[in-house]
């Protein structure tokens, strides 16, 4: 990757945490109250982005645009068979991004704002990770 | 402005913006927006129980996705630090009067004092949050093969079924935890 390449993806994550953090989807507090359905905001956030998301999607494949390098765009499709994976993985992801209050992004963002303690939960997250990497052939997928 | 960048955004400027990140990342390089992926990449770095799930080509696979990172904790550091919002967040007040019946005091920042920071890491209560919570975010999102940003962005996003069944699961588990387990860890 050459150092223009790089500095693309800086400035892309850099806005990504800059609007994290702006819209409070860092926020434990947010969170909480989006599980408690007290506020439209974190659904709002989701929704919107989810239907640019998609309009976005349908333009690139319809269009078969291909990205900067001129390479065509493939989106990998998901097997959808493993139901256990995903509702089971799932659901253990939902009781840890409800209990710490911050799903990947967010750890990392909250880290850039000075948080130091979010140390301690990304370090987390990695043992969480490559704990199921050794389990992954135990576990129901 | 400038107002502007310490001002928080409403859910109608920040939604589209995260929701862009899809097609900003196809266009630029092919690349699927998703963030857990880079737990995985910095396993595989440091893979010294040579387990199978690691052993492929992180570099190759993740140096984008890393730089990703490092980007998102720079955002973080010019939207919470440098043009940090010195308000408390206007968060609901039912949530608030709830919080503050399951003992929670501060509500000036992010997060709350009473379990971010380094002096409840000790307490049985931090433990739990920081650690099982890191823990569970990390294993989970493996286990399901994204996370918040892999699946409800990008993955619905693509009108796939495998993502919508992962949200629901993130709502399962999320709701169980809110309604039922917080209380009692709070307790």
């Amino acid at each position: 990757m050459k150092f223009s390449e790089y500095l693309k993806y800086l400035l892309i994550g850099t806005g990504f945490g800059f609007v994290l953090v702006k819209s409070e989807v860092v926020s434990w507090f947010r969170i909480q109250e989006m599980f408690r359905f007290d506020s439209f905001h974190m659904y709002g956030i989701i929704g919107f982005a989810i239907i640019v998301g998609i309009i976005s999607v349908q333009i690139i494949k319809r269009r078969n645009m291909k990205d900067t390098h001129g390479n065509p765009i493939t989106i990998p499709p998901k097997d959808a068979s493993q139901v256990t994976r995903y509702i089971v993985g799932g659901s253990i992801f939902g009781l840890g991004w409800a209990l710490l209050g911050a799903c990947p992004g967010p750890m990392f963002a909250l880290l850039g704002s000075g948080l130091t303690i979010m140390l301690v939960p990304i370090a987390a997250a990695l043992a969480g990770t490559y704990t199921y990497g050794i389990l992954r052939d135990k576990l129901p997928h | 402005m400038l107002d502007f960048l310490y001002q928080p955004w409403p859910w109608y400027v920040a939604g589209p913006i995260i929701g862009l990140t899809v097609p900003i990342l196809l266009i630029m390089g092919g690349k699927m927006f998703g963030v857990s992926a880079n737990l995985r990449h910095v396993c595989a770095s440091c893979n010294f129980g040579n387990v199978e799930f690691f052993n492929y080509d992180w570099k190759t696979a993740g140096k984008w996705n890393l730089t990703f990172l490092v980007g998102s904790v720079l955002g973080g550091f010019l939207a919470g630090y440098v043009f940090a919002n010195p308000e408390p967040i206007q968060l609901a007040s039912s949530t608030i009067a709830e919080l503050q019946a399951m003992g929670i005091q501060d509500f000036d920042g992010l997060v709350p004092d009473d379990l971010f920071a380094w002096e409840v890491l000790g307490s049985g209560t931090g433990l739990i949050v920081l650690v099982l919570g890191g823990f569970l975010v990390g294993f989970g999102a493996r286990y399901a093969g994204g996370c918040t940003s892999g699946h409800a962005i990008s993955g619905l996003s693509d009108l796939q079924l495998a993502s919508l069944l992962a949200v629901i699961g993130f709502f399962i588990g999320g709701l169980i935890m809110t309604w039922f387990i917080y209380p009692i860890i709070l307790s």
